[in-house]
């Protein structure tokens, strides 16, 4: 278990450090010159050479990468060109706002895919249309427009929930939950589509499966046979897809802060983008990559406690 | 905004065998599919008769048209810097659908040659490829996009070719996993045997089946990228110069408290668009199953029904431990209801050991399984009478049928492995039903359930109460099923062929344990079984099944001594030929009984269609 675990936080810390390899090259080596737009097209080329020298421009790349390398590990990130705010704070401000946004979506989506893939695979019928015709829509629809039809029509139009803004949770619990709900929920859309359609899938197949009949053979209670063995043995390929959706969580989120005007990791990500503040694009890329890390892993583990194959082999 | 997943659209090599050129007739017969088509190709045709269907400009801006109304010169009305709708709306498909195409062709250039070469080859490519593949999807496309774009410069159908990168994996992934499933196929192992050259064997054998799941694919992929190409214009990257569906609804966003209807038209462009490819991509992959199933279905004739006989008077009623008079099983198929088992009687009394004997499919397992309440639903059953121990079974509901499966009618299946479940440990799934029947406390049931374990001849009860299945032998399975049918001290065991699936010599030991646990406990059993040597070993009478009927019942030795109907002969002379009984009865019975297996079909299908 442990190796298990060390194994794969190794194999996590590998991609890090390859997409911010990768990044930093992309960054470094390609022909826009940010100097000239942080100092404006007015200045004079000595300017240029000195906020050149400033940000350490003029030294090699493989000098700047092993800079920011050795500052990183040490939980610096170094500061926005632009703004001149670090970016270890800005990136502390900013990712309450996404994460609270990405782990709802991630819960709301384990949750409801669940409710409505199981019902979907026992109750067969309409619902099951129901579900069938919903698996495509979310893959149709962006969850970006998803947000737009939200933003509009139940925040503006019939105003139930606020359309824009975040309140964090130590100022209002429900403040906090009531900025987060249509964000999360715009956001989830598409990975409850297709993780209801796998959960449907996989208890469709586990139901017609020998143990099933022979635990029905036992007289144990039908919620027992359901919800305890089923549902279990459906959960590892269904957890499988959930894993894969988060990673359009995360990119998902870059789009619908913009929606819902969040200063969060994604809008953040916005705005060094199309500046090229490359500090601030890194930060952001590692963070968002060790985000998808980190929950890859957590899901591993879950994968792993149930399906004991796995665990004990 | 994931990728598709490219497992699932792997087809074995008997899949495309089947019938390619089928499958696009299917297609065709598919309304769905059809009306797919038709949208993507008006959808297509719109864009690239742009010019002719407007006159206007897509990119001229005019601020006194700002927001404009629907007009005759604006059909659609402007948008907020006073463009036309129209215009954007048909030279913006151009931008979407011509960038997810650019996409998809990288992700299909990269991807099938690696996948090919990965699956084929294997070793070092495969893991080095692999690893790439696994880093690629790991990363949150958009992000990547955000970069490039900002390195690179604001380019739409280079950042398509980007993520036609990044899409990449999901067709390597599916077409390495179609080439080493074909890759072990006897026709390749023969092609390669017989000299042809590698070049040759993916061109012709293996090329021709990752054909349609990349097809498959490549329609998914399609919708995808026009997704995520929308959403980077959204956020306002992309060329600011060339009209899209998301730079439409990038300026609707802005201006979505003066015009929110703005965002209609893009935004039904796109979903209709991407709906339309995943569609079509869900009806090329039914279609590509239909094609695999066709050769499967049952094709019945319903079957002569054999007349039965009798011996001697059958036992009265009243002292019954089981009383089943006129079952009939049937399901639906496409040539409408097939029944496979029809006014079936037997009687079975306690301490008695029934043998219900018949070759495969003559429909004594879906006997047994319409007794136990166990036939899947779409199974439509019928009873004069299913009594047991004086209470008519026909008539419970299912809380009610609980009470009596497992407590006072228990079940032993044919198949050990594919019977215990494989995610909880063998103890906790023998004691569930103990706690519930018995009402026994966790430490109770615990003990009873490890005393019995030692009773069924596990010597290490302790170990294997705490062992996962897969983690035990298929004979130590079968008896801990054994054991967990009789934990309850039932008085009636139904055991469907409980010894066929295990080797020879633990088979004779399981025969003794059911024997003497029956003798032990006083219980009715219901033996089913294709074995006589099964029969004469342990029953006590045998009711003989051919094609869903009953034909002959009797005490064992008067079977034996005088074998009345002559199916029971042919297979009684069978086993005593120690032969397979199957052989000399496809010659010597009529045609029908081949045509027979229908049951088998459907309980197979049903007994063999695990967890994946």
């Amino acid at each position: 278990m442990i190796v298990f675990l060390v194994r794969r936080i190794a194999a996590g810390l590998v991609l890090v450090l390859v997409i911010a390899t990768t990044t930093f090259a992309l960054m470094g080596l390609t022909g826009s010159d940010p100097v000239r737009q942080i100092v404006g097209q007015t200045a004079t080329r000595q300017q240029v050479t000195a906020k050149s020298a400033e940000l350490g421009l003029d030294q090699p790349f493989v000098v700047r990468y092993g800079h920011w390398l050795a500052d990183a590990v040490h939980g610096n990130l170094g500061s926005s060109w632009f703004s001149g705010e670090s970016v270890t704070t800005s990136l502390e401000n900013k990712l309450p706002v996404t994460l609270s946004i990405v782990l709802a979506a991630l819960l709301l989506s384990a949750v409801l895919s669940t409710v409505l893939g199981v019902a979907a695979a026992v109750r067969r019928g309409a619902l099951d249309q129901v579900v069938q015709l919903l698996a495509v829509l979310g893959f149709a629809v962006p969850s970006f427009l998803v947000a737009l039809v939200f933003a509009v029509v139940i925040g503006v139009d019939l105003g139930w929930l606020p359309a824009t803004g975040y309140v964090p949770f130590a100022d209002s619990a429900s403040g906090w939950l009531k900025s987060i709900t249509l964000p999360a929920l715009s956001l989830s859309v598409g990975a409850i589509a297709a993780t209801a359609q796998q959960v449907r899938g996989s208890m469709v197949d586990v139901l017609r499966a020998d143990y099933v009949r022979t635990l029905r053979s036992r007289g144990i209670s039908e919620r027992s046979l359901l919800f305890r063995h089923a549902l279990r043995n459906a959960a590892p390929a269904a957890l499988t897809v959930l894993a894969l959706q988060f990673i359009g969580l995360v990119g998902g989120a870059v789009v619908v802060e913009k929606v819902f005007g969040l200063n969060g990791i994604g809008s953040e990500a916005t705005s060094a983008g199309s500046q090229g503040d490359t500090p601030v694009v890194m930060g952001v890329v590692v963070v968002m990559v060790a985000l998808v890390v980190v929950v890859n892993i957590l899901m591993d583990l879950a994968y792993g406690w149930l399906n004991p194959k796995v665990r004990v082999g | 905004m994931t990728l598709p997943q490219s497992e699932e659209t792997a087809v074995t090599p008997a899949v495309a065998a089947h019938g390619r050129a089928g499958l696009l007739r299917r297609l065709l017969r598919n309304p769905v599919a059809v009306t797919c088509l038709v949208l993507l190709a008006l959808i297509s045709l719109a864009s690239l008769c742009a010019p002719l269907l407007t006159s206007q400009d897509p990119a001229h801006t005019s601020l006194t048209e700002s927001l404009a109304p629907m007009s005759g010169k604006h059909p659609l009305g402007g948008d907020g810097v006073g463009r036309d709708v129209l215009a954007r709306l048909l030279y913006g498909g151009r931008t979407s659908l011509l960038g997810a195409l650019l996409a998809v062709a990288v992700a299909v250039v990269i991807g099938v040659p690696a996948g090919l070469v990965a699956g084929y080859y294997r070793k070092w490519f495969d893991a080095v490829s692999s690893w790439v593949s696994n880093l690629l999807m790991a990363v949150p496309a958009i992000i990547v996009l955000l970069v490039v774009m900002s390195a690179v410069g604001q380019n739409t159908y280079l950042a398509m070719a980007v993520f036609g990168v990044l899409m990449s994996p999901g067709v390597f992934r599916l077409i390495r996993a179609s080439v080493i499933s074909v890759r072990e196929e006897l026709y390749v192992d023969a092609a390669r045997v017989s000299g042809l050259s590698d070049a040759r064997i993916i061109r012709r054998h293996i090329l021709p089946v990752v054909q349609a799941p990349t097809i498959i694919q490549a329609a998914q992929m399609l919708g995808l990228g026009i997704v995520i190409q929308s959403g980077l214009e959204f956020l306002g990257l992309g060329s600011a110069t060339q009209a899209s569906w998301g730079s439409m609804l990038n300026d609707a966003f802005a201006n979505i408290y003066n015009k929110p209807e703005l965002m209609v038209w893009p935004g039904v462009a796109l979903a209709v668009t991407v709906a339309a490819f995943g569609l079509l991509g869900n009806a090329l992959r039914d279609a590509l199953d239909g094609t695999a199933t066709r050769g499967r279905k049952p094709r019945g004739t319903t079957p002569r029904k054999p007349v039965a006989v009798k011996h001697s008077a059958p036992p009265e009623a009243t002292d019954a431990l089981l009383a089943l008079e006129g079952l009939t099983v049937s399901y639906p198929t496409a040539e409408g209801e097939k029944t496979v088992v029809e006014g079936v009687s037997l009687t079975v009394r306690r301490g008695e050991v029934l043998g219900l004997v018949g070759e495969s499919g003559s429909g004594k397992s879906q006997t047994a399984f319409a007794v136990l309440g166990l036939l899947p639903p779409e199974a439509s059953v019928s009873t004069r009478q299913l009594v047991f121990d004086g209470t008519e079974l026909g008539n419970l509901g299912r809380a009610e049928m609980n009470r009596y499966r497992g407590r006072r009618i228990a079940y032993v299946p044919q198949e050990p492995m594919s019977n215990l479940d494989p995610s909880f440990r063998i103890g906790a799934q023998l004691v569930e039903p103990v706690r519930r029947h018995l009402k026994l406390s966790g430490a109770e049931a615990k003990a009873k359930t490890l005393a019995l374990l030692e009773r069924v001849g596990i010597a290490d009860p302790e170990r294997v109460f705490n062992s996962y299945p897969h983690q035990i032998s298929g004979g130590m399975a079968q008896r801990v099923l054994i054991a967990g049918a009789v934990s309850c001290e039932p008085d009636l065991l139904i055991a469907d062929e409980p010894t066929t699936a295990l080797d020879v010599t633990v088979q004779a030991e399981v025969l003794d344990l059911i024997r003497s646990l029956q003798r032990e406990r006083n219980m009715g059993v219901i033996l089913v079984t294709h074995d006589f040597g099964v029969v004469a070993d342990i029953c006590d009478r045998v009711t003989v099944m051919q094609t869903g009927t009953v034909v002959e019942s009797a005490p064992v030795r008067e079977l034996f001594a005088g074998p009345r109907h002559p199916y029971t002969r042919m297979l009684l002379a069978s086993t005593l030929e120690d032969a397979e009984p199957r052989s000399p009865l496809s010659r010597i019975v009529p045609a029908s009984i081949a045509g027979v297996t229908d049951p088998a079909v459907i309980t197979n299908s049903v007994h063999q269609e695990g967890p994946a």
